[in-house]
């Protein structure tokens, strides 16, 4: 059992040391802050134009915050759960180092987890670069003093395990697919952004497509990174104000072991399907 | 003699001069139309993360109860992006690709126009990004509802033309550029992706920005050419619009000459550099 563990540990370690060499190295380190600058600002700053024109910059109505927090810590969403599937593509298909990795001792779904949390730490800066903007340039409401930080480093633990958890799910996926294999964690990450209400409260949305945004997990999620940040102000929206903070941290617990053990099945099943199929050497040059 | 061996025996009619920049023009133009046609989930996934993008700013300018004429501007920007997005990934930075899975040697071996290449490479992009770009303005307009009001069709035509022209101009130039670098390609395509979405206005009139940070975002032609057609299509554009709709189609005209012509100095000097520096058969994973 011991030895399963060390098994684990050395792969996910290894993994987290060759995911950052591979999300860093391609330049000097100015140029690699800049780039992990621009992106997440860019991304910001057109949510805080296309606010700004409509509203004449009234930052500081509540639901400024809202879409602000929401989208910064989106970005999670980005880099984690497409971080961990996209791994399989990177070896696989750009690296072609995926048959040797199978044969390495080493356990495949810890290695993905590790190249995920190079993901997660340039995920991570990118937050910290867009929270720090919002709160210097644009009042987004942020008292050290106020904020709940037992509620928020809960919440933060369990999102990014749940988002990993489906990054693992996509991975799992990726395995068995050639001709989509981009295009699948963008389509989840896509719709996520959609109908989680990550940037506008789930009411605009029409009727029919709320009960998809409730049965998100990253719903609740950003919900309580919200509650812990804001405090009352996050309350305005009406979406998910019947529920309290315990109970929101209970759903978001479920959900996050109701995907770990989808991802074990997951992966189980397409590793058996991919193996059988030969598709774990498969090159397809898209 | 059988049929074949004589079919097989019979000289080629070879094509050279302008015949041959127009063939391989062709050539280049035809994998891009017909295999990305052929490969029909990426269309439907092309178009349907689109119009989710579309749809979540649709959302957020309802949130904060904008003029319904701005889910207008969203559509045809979203609709629009589909070009941006060609010319970085399969434009730009397609050189990249081509030297990654070993076609770039070919294409330099072989007797033809590197220029060439690079215009089948746009035309076939052109035309292959306009059917997923029209099918994004239906989807988005018929899902939100959207009012047009076209000012002036031949205008219309024109600015649309004149923007996709200096576009692939400026995708053919920066074309070259991708060709000395390795790994750096792939972020540095990506780093265009966002920041261009807020400099060229893809989801709000550009006016917006400011005289100068305009005028500066205003070498991308999308800037313009979004700008030009929001005035054309929506009854406040005009009021909402950057500069005058003749003017962009002034300045975008200098800018298709200006990018095409470049493209075709920068090939040529970058090519010799690649040659000599021996960067066109390397692979740095």
């Amino acid at each position: 059992m011991r030895r399963q563990w060390d098994t684990v540990w050395r792969s996910f370690r290894i993994a987290t040391w060759l995911g950052w060499q591979i999300e860093s190295n391609w330049t000097d380190p100015f140029l690699f802050a800049v780039y992990s600058m621009i992106k997440p600002l860019a991304s910001a700053a057109i949510l805080v134009v296309m606010y700004g024109v409509i509203t004449n910059a009234r930052f500081e109505n509540p639901v400024f915050p809202y879409i602000y927090i929401g989208n910064a810590f989106y970005m999670y969403v980005g880099s984690v759960m497409v971080g961990v599937s996209w791994a399989v593509i990177d070896d696989r298909e750009h690296y072609r180092t995926l048959k040797y990795l199978y044969i390495a001792p080493i356990r495949i779904p810890a290695y993905w987890l590790g190249r995920g949390i190079a993901r997660f730490l340039t995920g991570s800066f990118a937050v910290l670069i867009t929270m720090a903007a919002g709160v210097l340039f644009l009042r987004v409401p942020f008292h050290p003093a106020e904020v709940d930080w037992p509620l928020f480093l809960a919440s933060l633990v369990l999102g990014v395990a749940m988002l990993a958890m489906m990054g693992l799910v996509l991975a799992s996926i990726s395995l068995m697919i050639a001709h989509h294999f981009f295009l699948i964690g963008e389509a989840v990450a896509g719709a996520l952004y959609l109908l989680s209400g990550a940037i506008f409260p789930l009411e605009v949305l029409p009727p029919w497509l709320r009960p998809l945004g409730f049965a998100m997990p990253i719903t609740y999620w950003l919900e309580l990174i919200r509650r812990a940040l804001l405090g009352d102000a996050a309350r305005a929206f009406p979406t998910l104000a019947a529920f309290s903070n315990g109970q929101l941290l209970g759903i978001l617990g479920g959900l996050t072991v109701l995907f770990g053990l989808i991802a074990l099945f997951a992966f189980r099943w397409c590793d058996y399907q991919a193996r059988e199929r030969g598709l774990i050497d498969m090159t397809t040059n898209y | 003699m059988s049929r074949e061996a004589w079919a097989l025996s019979a000289p080629v009619p070879k094509a050279t001069g302008w015949q041959l920049f127009l063939k391989t023009v062709v050539a280049r133009a035809y994998p891009r139309v017909v295999g990305q046609q052929r490969e029909r989930s990426w269309i439907f996934f092309d178009v349907f993360l689109s119009v989710l993008a579309i749809s979540a700013y649709v959302f957020v300018y309802r949130a904060i109860g904008a003029p319904e004429e701005y889910v207008g501007f969203v559509i045809v920007g979203g609709a629009m992006t589909a070009f941006w997005l060609n010319v970085l990934w399969s434009m730009s930075s397609q050189l990249y690709w081509e030297k990654e899975s070993g076609n770039l040697a070919l294409y330099i071996m072989a007797p033809n126009s590197m220029m060439a290449i690079l215009l089948g490479m746009a035309l076939g992009g052109i035309i292959a990004t306009s059917l997923r770009a029209l099918v994004i303005l239906l989807v988005g307009s018929l899902i939100f509802h959207v009012q047009y009001a076209v000012g002036s069709i031949p205008a219309l035509v024109i600015i649309f033309l004149l923007t996709l022209t200096a576009l692939y101009g400026l995708g053919m130039m920066s074309a070259s550029l991708f060709l000395l670098w390795g790994r750096e390609a792939w972020h540095l395509a990506n780093l265009a992706q966002e920041p261009i979405y807020l400099l060229s206005g893809f989801y709000f009139p550009v006016k917006n920005l400011g005289f100068w940070v305009a005028a500066v975002a205003s070498i991308i032609p999308l800037t313009l050419g979004l700008d030009g057609m929001r005035q054309l299509l929506f009854p406040s554009g005009a009021a909402l619009g950057f500069l005058d709709v003749r003017i962009e189609i002034v300045i975008l005209t200098v800018l298709s000459v200006l990018f095409l012509v470049a493209a075709r100095a920068l090939l040529g000097y970058m090519e010799r550099k690649a040659i000599r520096e021996g960067r066109l058969l390397e692979s740095r994973r």
